[in-house]
């Protein structure tokens, strides 16, 4: 994750790019917030005070609080860890079986390929949120079924790209070189060929970590998520809809907090496409 | 045109079949103990084998595949096992209300998406393209429930325009129904306007720097002329494969915003039966939906081989 930052801000040399330097900027805040959280809230996120329900923003509750008194700021702070987990997890599932997959075929085409491009366009027809209601339904919600089905619906994604950018560096003269002095397979795609796509690699990583937290908080809305008391940013804004005439920052507080983060990600990935397709 | 219409007309069922396969495993295998979840935690475990026998789910899993599919087929989709009614009546009501906020929805994102992105492409690496493309990227990447939590916020609490609820009251009218379901359609039209008129912006910009327009500019044609005969057209073909991507979205949208907006629609229905476990329900809304899926990117793809001459020939 922070290695992700820190290589997306050393590529984008950010001073000419305020946009993006901003969104990173965004990303590292929340990054932190997921990391120290425990260490900035002003009091426990869970922490019910009756006496204190509903009170509007103020300087003793920069965010309000919400049906049981608890500090809005505090829960939007702590709501960070869960869904920065499950989307880099499932980011880094999709993307390492996706590319494994992808590099595989496009290095060896022939039949394999073949067969196994079918079998993933046929798993791209059935519609995404259809199949993880179902499957997070039935499995039961836990961050580990979470993340596996949000990185298998990336799988298909990842290795469709991935094999295509094999494919093109397969037609290069070093490739055939390779070839030629006998390298073995594993090490053509390992050695050779991977460190020629990292280009790709990076942007469907950071494309797929937007969509891992649009999907995350997506699910966590529709009830899907790690279930009651907890601080996730999704269920929040679902369990305080009720209160929306009432108590619209305990809505909102979650709810621009996704947005800025799913933002951020989407700029970061949008200018490194550029920075990539631009070679 | 033809072979496209064959291979695919018969490649969908055999996707169909195979969805089935994976609804009926999903819902048989996973769930566990439907008699326990039905009856509850007190329930004897004598009642519990009763409710399993009378309901099929102590017979071996091909069976109760086979026996499924053949009553599924025929129509017969079983009762709910929570609201007690015939799936078939229930599916209907729940798709017709669906199909309302869908086809509102596509009547809105239209004119809007190919607006934006033929007067981004038109006038491109300008302010308002630029304005155009980060604004499409900042909504694209944002959930529907998080604009429609804003536009709420906004819309129906403080300035009071349009109601919080989606269901309109018993004998309202289309134009009230309509009203109602303003919100809704709005929060999808932001998620997927961008994506359409990125698509639209850029063949717009392949266009415009197209040998034809600049000899119509120069024959001296008023440039609305130029965009209304030339550009709109032609850069229009290839967005509407981008416009079957988002119908795609829009039926998983379907889900969100019909529980944000309490709508009585197939998505909060489906949503609703994977909560509860009421299998019956489950497996008819996700087969449905992933029919009506299909049968989007068909028309999609049909549509797109229809205007563009070069695909038809191609495809002949």
């Amino acid at each position: 994750m922070t290695a992700l930052t820190a290589a997306a801000s050393a590529r984008l040399r950010l001073r000419g790019q305020p946009a993006a330097a901003l969104a990173a900027l965004v990303l590292l805040l929340w990054v932190g917030a997921a990391l120290f959280w425990p260490h900035l809230v002003p009091q426990d996120p869970a922490l019910q005070v009756p006496a204190e329900r509903f009170r509007s923003p103020s300087a003793a509750h920069w965010l309000g609080t919400d049906q049981f008194g608890r500090d809005v700021f505090a829960r939007m702070l702590a709501g960070s860890r869960p869904v920065l987990t499950v989307a880099p997890l499932a980011t880094a599932l999709g993307v390492a079986a996706g590319a494994a997959i992808g590099l595989t075929t496009g290095t060896l085409r022939g039949w394999v390929d073949d067969i196994v491009m079918r079998v993933l366009d046929a798993a791209v027809v059935f519609p995404a949120v259809i199949a993880a209601v179902l499957f997070v339904a039935l499995l039961g919600h836990s961050t580990v079924v979470l993340v596996l089905v949000i990185g298998a619906a990336f799988v298909p994604i990842v290795a469709r790209s991935v094999r295509a950018a094999t494919l093109v560096e397969r037609e290069r003269p070093y490739v055939e070189a390779a070839l030629l002095r006998g390298e073995p397979r594993a090490s053509l795609m390992l050695r050779e060929i991977l460190p020629n796509i990292r280009g790709t690699l990076l942007v469907e990583a950071t494309s797929r970590l937007g969509d891992a937290i649009f999907a995350a908080a997506t699910l966590s809305f529709l009830g899907l998520g790690q279930g009651p008391g907890s601080p996730e940013w999704g269920a929040s804004v679902s369990e305080n809809r009720v209160w929306l005439q009432l108590a619209p920052w305990t809505v909102l507080a979650p709810a621009l907090a996704i947005g800025s983060l799913v933002i951020a990600v989407a700029l970061l990935a949008d200018v490194l496409r550029q920075r990539w397709d631009g070679r | 045109m033809r072979s496209f219409l064959v291979r695919r007309l018969t490649a969908i069922p055999l996707t169909l079949l195979g969805v089935s396969v994976l609804v009926f495993l999903a819902t048989t295998v996973l769930p566990g103990d439907v008699g326990r979840t039905i009856l509850g935690r007190e329930a004897s475990d004598a009642s519990v084998a009763a409710l399993d026998h009378q309901l099929g789910l102590d017979q071996p899993v091909t069976v109760r595949y086979l026996r499924w599919l053949g009553r599924f087929l025929t129509g017969d989709w079983g009762d709910s096992y929570t609201l007690h009614q015939p799936v078939t009546g229930l599916v209907a009501t729940r798709l017709e209300n669906s199909a309302t906020l869908a086809v509102y929805t596509f009547v809105l994102l239209l004119p809007v998406a190919l607006t934006l992105g033929l007067a981004a492409g038109v006038r491109h690496d300008t302010l308002l393209d630029r304005l155009v493309s980060g604004l499409s990227l900042a909504f694209g990447a944002t959930p529907e429930f998080v604009t429609g939590v804003v536009l709420l916020v906004v819309f129906a609490v403080d300035l009071k325009w349009f109601p919080a609820s989606a269901l309109p009251a018993p004998g309202d009218g289309p134009l009230l129904v309509l009203w109602h379901l303003t919100l809704p359609a709005v929060s999808l039209v932001v998620l997927c306007t961008g994506y359409v008129a990125r698509h639209v912006r850029a063949s717009t910009v392949a266009v415009v720097e197209g040998p034809y327009v600049r000899a119509a500019r120069l024959r001296g044609t008023s440039p609305a002329k130029v965009v209304l005969r030339h550009v709109l057209r032609n850069a229009t073909v290839p967005a509407t494969s981008a416009l079957g991507v988002q119908l795609q979205f829009l039926l998983g949208g379907l889900v969100v915003v019909e529980l944000l907006f309490n709508y009585p629609g197939v998505g909060a229905l489906l949503l609703q039966a994977a909560i509860d476990k009421d299998l019956p329900t489950l497996q008819a809304t996700a087969m449905i939906l992933g029919a009506l899926y299909m049968a989007v990117v068909l028309v999609a793809d049909l549509a797109y081989r229809l205007l563009d001459p070069r695909v038809r020939v191609a495809a002949a």
